[in-house]
């Protein structure tokens, strides 16, 4: 590691080795056949073993298959979700900062609405709303996330509108869309994108909890939620491997999520460039 | 005079505030409810329903009110909210408010000890960190939080239900209401049996949140001027901590505590579904899975009130401790 001494090069590596490893979950999540997660009563129950790494069910199903197969699976929710909480976050968050006094007194007012029910709750109710399945937890992830980020997206161009470089611009007769697409537009960018990162890991946690509750993912799915609920029923006869690795493995996805994201938040920020 | 004027205010602002996103909350949540697909005359007579005719199922939809429009039915269950009553639950067949109030209390009880024990805990975790800045304590402490911060609730309550109930037999597992055993005959130990693993589930996952804040405000205050100076004098280790850092760092540990409530509610939800906890949270998915809509709507509205009455009592209690606060604006 001697070659390795500066802070931004071991952030970058550690980066790309969980940029890595994330994507060889969604390939496997892929590539694994349907076969393996086909029933096998001759091989049910089994404890973890070379050939099956995280055991089987009581359906003889291979419990490494559902796990990654959940995973890729909660990442697409948190993908989809985290987006559509990011879009609305840039909105309200231009918004506030650019129509005026009254426009940023509603956003501030939504913010508090969508933070005054705990966001479990409201993906409850969401989830009800839609009937349940991927849209309601998509849906409930996107209207539930958004308002810290879009706090930050407001600040930010509240400072940059006041920048003098942006004043000047608007004297030398700069149109308004050309003075947002051009200064403040590649300004907030990063801010978006490690907002973004750092909202996914909540939305698959969500996303779990919701699917664990009964109320996200249909149970024919292999989801990590699912499979962590149906482990509930066999707790207590000792197969401890039906929930111990699934959750175990969310964990790391969602903890490399977070990784990614802090060290993004590093990259962008130029005056940590040299830090030991 | 001139303070408790100003407070009573600020207490009147923030009602007001409060009155109106509670009002938002009843007409989205009734928008919302009334766009679920579940079709409510099914929720409420579930299996029978091969038993129940076309004609039948009109008149239970007209004595509901079911076929007015949709702004007709909310001025109706506002109305009755307005005068406290929140309709009658189609699972339990008992009023909303009286189902609330004794899942509430069971509820509180779990939710008080997790939130004291992990505010305990973390704010003692933070305070080592900080005072240990660097040193592998510290990097153990911070790792754990980190790493706490990613970890599924539910699963944590998996994992101690296997060791403490499965492997140790410590405890028993599942249901706050043994089979067969009137809720009110219950002792207190048996309660208190059943609250434990929920409790310590929740506090273990719920310290990372205070440890870190509270870690990196007692950095902020070790850096400061007043702390060099008493370093000067000599003064080192728990002294110190206990003269200079302690003070300074209680307050904002005590509002975060205050502001977690809705992640305390969310967490309880998860804890009591792991350990069949008969609490709020439990009532939620329940209601949530069958469909069932005034106790949904109550329980909606009861948990924006129980999230602003934490963040009140913070803002309060803030205001009263910290003198700064009360010289400054409003």
């Amino acid at each position: 590691m001697s070659s390795l001494k500066n802070k931004r090069q071991r952030a970058i590596l550690i980066t790309v080795l969980a940029v890595v490893l994330l994507a060889g979950v969604v390939l496997l999540g892929f590539i694994l056949d349907e076969e393996k997660i086909a029933t096998h009563l001759d091989n049910r129950n089994s404890p973890p073993s070379l050939e099956h790494l995280f055991g089987t069910d009581w359906l003889g199903r291979d419990m490494f298959t559902r796990t990654m197969m959940g995973l890729s699976l909660s990442m697409g929710v948190g993908l989809a979700g985290a987006l559509g909480s990011t879009m609305i976050a840039a909105f309200l968050g231009m918004i506030a900062a650019t129509m005026g006094r009254a426009a940023d007194a509603i956003v501030s007012w939504l913010i508090d609405l969508f933070l005054s029910v705990p966001h479990l709750v409201t993906l409850i109710l969401i989830s009800f709303s839609l009937g349940g399945g991927a849209k309601g937890i998509i849906v409930g992830i996107a209207l539930t996330h958004w308002p810290s980020l879009s706090r930050v997206i407001r600040a930010e161009m509240m400072q940059i509108r006041s920048a003098e470089y942006v004043q000047v611009s608007r004297r030398m007769g700069r149109p308004g869309w050309w003075i947002a697409a051009k200064h403040i537009f590649p300004h907030i960018l990063p801010q978006l994108l490690v907002g973004f990162l750092l909202m996914f890991p909540h939305a698959i946690l969500h996303e779990a909890a919701v699917t664990f509750l009964g109320m996200g993912l249909s149970p024919h799915q292999p989801a990590i939620g699912i499979i962590l609920s149906e482990s509930m029923k066999y707790l207590s006869s000792g197969l401890w491997w039906l929930a111990f690795f699934p959750g175990l493995s969310l964990l790391f996805a969602v903890r490399l999520f977070d990784v990614i994201g802090g060290n993004l938040r590093l990259f962008t920020d130029p005056s940590k460039t040299h830090e030991e | 005079m001139e303070k408790s004027r100003k407070l009573a205010i600020f207490l009147l602002l923030k009602v007001l505030r409060m009155a109106t996103l509670l009002a938002a909350i009843c007409f989205i949540s009734f928008l919302l409810v009334k766009n679920s697909p579940i079709d409510p005359v099914q929720a409420y007579i579930g299996a029978d329903m091969v038993n129940v005719g076309p004609e039948q199922r009109e008149q239970i939809a007209e004595y509901w009110g079911l076929d007015e429009p949709i702004m007709l039915q909310f001025s109706h269950w506002a109305g009755a909210l307005l005068s406290g009553d929140m309709g009658t639950s189609m699972v339990y067949r008992e009023p909303v408010a009286d189902i609330i109030s004794v899942r509430f209390r069971h509820s509180i009880a779990l939710m008080l000890a997790a939130w004291i024990l992990s505010g305990i805990i973390g704010f003692a975790l933070g305070a080592v960190a900080a005072m240990k800045k660097g040193t592998l304590a510290d990097r153990i402490i911070q790792w754990y939080c980190y790493t706490l911060a990613s970890t599924p609730t539910f699963w944590m309550g998996l994992l101690v239900l296997m060791v403490f109930s499965v492997w140790l037999g410590w405890f028993p597992i599942g249901l706050g209401v043994p089979a067969g055993v009137l809720t009110e005959d219950i002792t207190f130990s048996e309660r208190i049996q059943h609250l434990i693993l929920p409790a310590v589930t929740l506090s273990i996952v719920g310290v990372g949140n205070v440890a870190l804040h509270t870690r990196q405000k007692l950095i902020d205050v070790l850096g400061s001027e007043y702390v060099l100076f008493a370093r000067a004098r000599g003064e080192q280790g728990f002294v110190l901590f206990w003269r200079h850092g302690l003070r300074n760092i209680m307050v904002p540990a005590l509002m975060l505590q205050f502001a977690s409530f809705s992640e305390l509610f969310g967490g309880a939800v998860l804890a009591e579904q792991v350990f069949s906890y008969p609490g709020l949270g439990q009532a939620t998915v329940e209601a949530g899975i069958k469909g069932d809509v005034p106790l949904l709507l109550g329980l909606v509205l009861f948990s924006a009130v129980f999230v602003f009455a934490g963040n009140l009592i913070g803002d309060i209690l803030h205001r009263l401790i910290d003198p700064r606060l009360r010289e400054e604006r409003l």
